[in-house]
């Protein structure tokens, strides 16, 4: 957020013709309106930016409060006194976690592949880089269709069919936070790869090369040498993959968030409230909107404060890392 | 069934689901059901009526909460899936309202004035005696069982005009309306402040009758509606047959009538 | 471009290494371990595909049928009646139909009477209106003036035509690209050009922080704020629109179309910038007429992406679009589309109906749009990586 803020006071005119005279040695009208509206159309941007988070964060620090927080909503969800967003927190925490569980080790192994073993211009690569392009363009709803016909329907639906399955009633085959943390995993597994990719490209060829002069074998050299040296790019990508899945809504509406809930979940397959779900419930089905915009506007500052924190210290590792590359090349 | 199985639905835990309309009247008898039973575990999620019809058929939930009545279609469905025609409890009483805009110069509309304007062959306020300006609809998404009971009572099994925008929930139509000087939305009686409630006339002869909780318990106003448990009949017994006789009891439907719907006639209820 | 260079030279090095080195029994199987998890981003977008796609399969092959009138069939004709064509009357597949037993296809009868009976007597009620025709074609159906493209499948006679939502879903998407594609190139061309290097290491961060915007928070936004200031500056009639909605979705896409704009502008070669200046343009002469008809195709490709997510956003549209399923141009209209006729309408859906299927199938076109433009936009950038490597 301390990036923005500044921004909002800033005023497009006064820098712009500062760097048309330093920069350019022609001075015709043309470039000065040109570089001008470019100019402010860049401002206009951050500033319309600025606006939504201002009028977020004011209209939300009233509502929120230590207790908002750390309470749940035992009593009714939509009384500005006593609900909390504790159970979306832990919802939202949980199936986030459990998703990382699940897409760090596939995503850092496939950038391993792309990055140590496959070569740049075969087919199967081109083919691989095509698929995580395309998985992250798929639409997220697509997604939560998927979850429900992949996961939840067929391999729920085998799972309850064989020895794991609780008798007559689905154990597996219905909405859990299992199924839509794999959901999720799916939708973020491009954002893994081209973080770790990006940070096992910055390791310096020379240290591979001595490893491998020193007897070490390729999986050891990467295992070993390589991977550690990555870890701050694997762990961008897992920040980064955490702070988009936190607020997605879509994917989720049919493989495992709860409407309301009167207990944490406590097992694989049990549905959980979610933060991104309840504002979504909160601006459109509360029973008087005018009385719970309070909480409405609170639950929006955590949801924001929670994706905006984790990306901000995504950008941070990732910018350390960047000029380190550039230092060692 | 599953008793033998040490991981089935453990006694004492009981999932209702379906009616968002219902959520909050489910939850506080859960609530006060389960202060009384501490031993009783009651889950209660929304959705909507049809999704808890989903959920008694795939066995994902003891109850099945309802705004409307149970469809052949579900009823096959549910025989499908356990060989039996589910029970059906009315457990409470709903009025809806139809909403205007406090500004509104309208006060009362007959029924057949709102099949006109709901399904858009009255598309000015002219018509009906108002000023000159165009009705704006609000309308709710087809998942919900307010929708269907509007469609079904009110416009007689007809169309939704196409122009209708949907909402998502009770509360988005009310604030639509309360925003709109030329709208006009339906929802349940109980929900309230923000927009003007029209009284209802049964047609052209008949007096004007508001929405008000005598009118509707005594069935007086014209568009009420039964809010309804479905359970599987094999379940209906011990932990669960016992919570679904005290919600038809004295003390069940004291919470019908706090949390803004209105009890069942005495002698439909439940002796206990 | 040095850097690709250098990664294919590199890679190749790499393997030549290897030779040297003979990975271990365990270390070879290990290999082909990782070999094996990276293809699964291959086989996700196969199984996406093939599982939206089965559900809506009997759609799309024609082969469901949403007629809802049927001769009733007496108890006595029913022992007389083909076990197959009992299933068929009855919606019962062969497998199910093997499992029931006598009394619950009785009961089974009783209640397909009483659906027959509580049937309204109407003209279309033996239309299949899952058919191509239906979804595509207009209609007269029973109690309307003329024929309509009419989306209401909770009715007596479910109506699946899919017009309004694409109209809908094109409108919500054109009024963003419109909001977005011109404010975000421009910023593209001042950040990657115009701007100070220090100014620029600032601004391109914070242009992607939009990016770390939820979705139901825009939709929110749009909903509670920007709705109503809209409206009380245009005065029109219909608080949510295509207009609000799109603009939300607009600021979505922004980072988007952003972000791959600029890497394209910014990966033309430094040299073409400096000569142009050296020939005495100005930089904005240099960056209009030099850079970016050099960058073009990526800033294309960057559109296309935008389209892409744009079409395929949820929530925004969710919230903010008013949800009205009308045949309508106009873009200050109510508008529904198809990712939020999917949010709104599935959960409520019996498994395997036709309502289900029919919203499968707006999942597997939507999927066919997406998988189309980024591959497009993919090879598009692919080319110009080349062309400019190439050149460079």
């Amino acid at each position: 957020m301390d990036v923005q803020t500044p921004q909002l006071h800033f005023e497009p005119g006064e820098r712009e013709p500062e760097l048309i005279h330093f920069r350019a040695k022609s001075r015709d009208w043309a470039s000065c309106l040109f570089t001008g509206l470019t100019g402010l159309a860049t401002w206009l941007i951050l500033g319309m930016l600025g606006v939504i988070l201002v009028n977020i964060l004011v209209n939300g620090w009233t509502g929120l409060s230590w207790r908002f927080i750390i309470s749940n909503s035992d009593q009714d969800m939509f009384d500005v006194n006593k609900a909390g967003v504790l159970p979306m927190i832990v919802g939202t925490a949980a199936r986030v976690i459990l998703m990382t569980l699940f897409v760090i080790p596939v995503g850092v192994t496939t950038a391993i592949y792309l990055t140590e073993y496959a070569r740049t211009t075969s087919l199967l690569t081109r083919i691989i880089r095509g698929a995580v392009n395309n998985l992250a363009g798929v639409p997220s709803i697509v997604f939560g269709l998927f979850g429900l016909g992949f996961f939840i329907l067929f391999v729920g639906g085998l799972m309850d069919r064989s020895v794991l399955g609780g008798g007559p009633e689905p154990r597996w085959g219905k909405p859990a936070i299992l199924w839509a943390s794999l959901t999720l995993a799916v939708m973020t597994l491009p954002v893994v790869i081209v973080a770790t990719e990006e940070s096992l490209k910055a390791i310096p060829q020379g240290l591979r090369e001595a490893s491998l002069a020193l007897g070490a074998t390729k999986l050891q050299t990467i295992l070993q040498i390589v991977l550690p040296q990555a870890m701050p790019g694997i762990m961008t990508g897992g920040i980064l993959s955490v702070s988009r899945a936190a607020g997605e809504v879509a994917p989720i509406l049919f493989t495992g968030a709860a409407y309301y809930m009167a207990s944490y979940p406590k097992a694989l397959t049990d549905q959980f409230m979610d933060l991104g779900y309840h504002v979504f419930i909160l601006s459109t089905q509360s029973p008087n909107i005018e009385q719970t915009r309070p909480i409405l506007y609170a639950t929006v500052v955590v949801l924001l404060l929670l994706t905006f924190a984790l990306n901000f210290v995504a950008i941070l590792i990732r910018t350390r890392m960047r000029k380190q590359m550039r230092a060692l090349h | 069934m599953g008793g033998s199985l040490p991981f089935s639905a453990s006694a004492g835990n009981i999932t209702a689901k379906g009616s968002d309309t219902m959520v909050i009247l489910a939850q506080k008898w859960a609530e006060l059901y389960m202060q009384k039973n501490p031993d009783n575990k009651i889950q209660v999620t929304g959705g909507g009526s049809g999704t808890g019809f989903a959920a008694l058929q795939n066995k994902t939930t003891d109850l099945a909460n309802a705004s409307r009545p149970i469809k052949p279609k579900e009823v096959s469905a549910c025989i499908k899936a356990f060989g039996k025609r589910p029970t059906e409890y009315k457990v409470a009483l709903d009025g809806l309202s139809v909403y205007v805009n406090n500004e509104s110069a309208i006060g009362e509309l007959t029924l057949d004035q709102l099949d006109g304007i709901f399904t858009g062959k009255i598309r000015n306020w002219k018509e009906v005696g108002g000023g000159d300006a165009p009705i704006t609809i609000y309308s709710r998404e087809n998942s919900s069982g307010t929708y269907e009971f509007f469609k079904e009572h009110v416009l007689k099994g007809k169309d939704f005009a196409a122009s209708a925008q949907t909402m998502p929930g009770t509360a988005a139509v009310l604030q639509a309306v309360a925003k709109d000087k030329n709208g006009i939305g339906y929802g349940g009686a109980a929900y309230g402040e923000g927009a003007k409630h029209l009284k209802v006339k049964k047609d052209e002869t008949s007096p004007g009758v508001e929405p008000i909780a005598d009118n509707i318990a005594n069935q007086s106003y014209p568009i009420w509606r039964y809010l309804y448990i479905y359970v599987n009949p094999d379940l209906d017994k011990a932990e669960i047959g016992a919570y679904l006789k005290w919600i038809r009891s004295d003390e069940g439907q004291k919470v019908v009538e706090q949390v803004g719907y209105f009890p069942l006639p005495k002698n439909w209820r439940s002796g206990s | 471009m040095a850097e690709s260079r250098q990664t294919s030279g590199r890679s190749h090095g790499w393997m030549g290494l290897r030779r040297g080195h003979q990975a271990r029994p365990l270390e070879w199987l290990g290999e082909k371990a990782i070999l094996g998890v990276s293809l699964s981003a291959i086989l996700m977008v196969f199984l996406i595909f093939l599982f939206v796609a089965r559900e809506s399969l009997p759609v799309l092959l024609g082969l469901a049928d949403s007629g809802v009138y049927h001769e009733p069939v007496s108890l006595e004709e029913m022992a007389r009646m083909p076990r197959g064509e009992l299933a068929d009357y009855l919606d019962l597949s062969a497998a199910e139909m093997e499992r029931m037993d006598e009394a619950t296809l009785k009961l089974l009868m009783e209640v397909k009477a009483e659906e027959i009976a509580a049937a309204p007597e109407d003209k279309d009620a033996r239309i299949n209106t899952v058919s191509w025709p239906y979804l595509l074609l207009p209609h007269q159906w029973t109690g309307y003036d003329k024929p309509e493209f009419i989306w209401q499948p909770v009715s007596a006679i479910h109506k699946y035509n899919v017009v309004p939502l694409f109209i809908g879903s094109l409108k919500a998407t054109l009024v963003a690209l419109l909001f977005a594609v011109p404010l975000s190139l421009a910023a593209a061309i001042y950040v990657s050009q115009l701007a100070a290097p220090r100014t620029r290491e600032l601004l391109k961060p914070a242009i992607e922080m939009l990016a770390g915007i939820p979705s139901v928070v825009l939709g929110f936004f749009a909903l509670i704020v920007l709705a109503t200031v809209l409206q009380n500056t245009f005065g029109y009639q219909s608080r949510l629109n295509a207009l609000v909605a799109g603009i939300a979705l607009g600021f979505a896409i922004i980072p988007v179309v952003f972000s791959i704009a600029e890497d394209a502008l910014t990966s033309v070669p430094r040299s073409y910038t400096q000569a142009a200046l050296a020939l005495g343009a100005s930089k904005w002469q240099a960056a209009w007429k030099v850079v970016l008809p050099a960058a073009i195709p990526g800033v294309f490709a960057a559109v296309v992406l935008g389209f892409g997510r744009a079409i395929g956003e949820t929530m925004i549209v969710l919230m903010a679009s008013g949800n009205a399923s009308i045949v309508s141009w106009n873009i200050l209209d109510s508008t529904r589309t198809i990712t939020a006729t999917i949010a709104a309408e599935l959960a409520e859906t019996v498994v395997g109906g036709h309502h289900y299927r029919m919203l499968f199938l707006l999942g597997t076109l939507l999927f066919a749009v997406t998988f189309a433009s980024n591959l497009v936009a993919d090879l598009i950038i692919h080319r110009l990586k080349a062309r400019l490597e190439g050149k460079a």
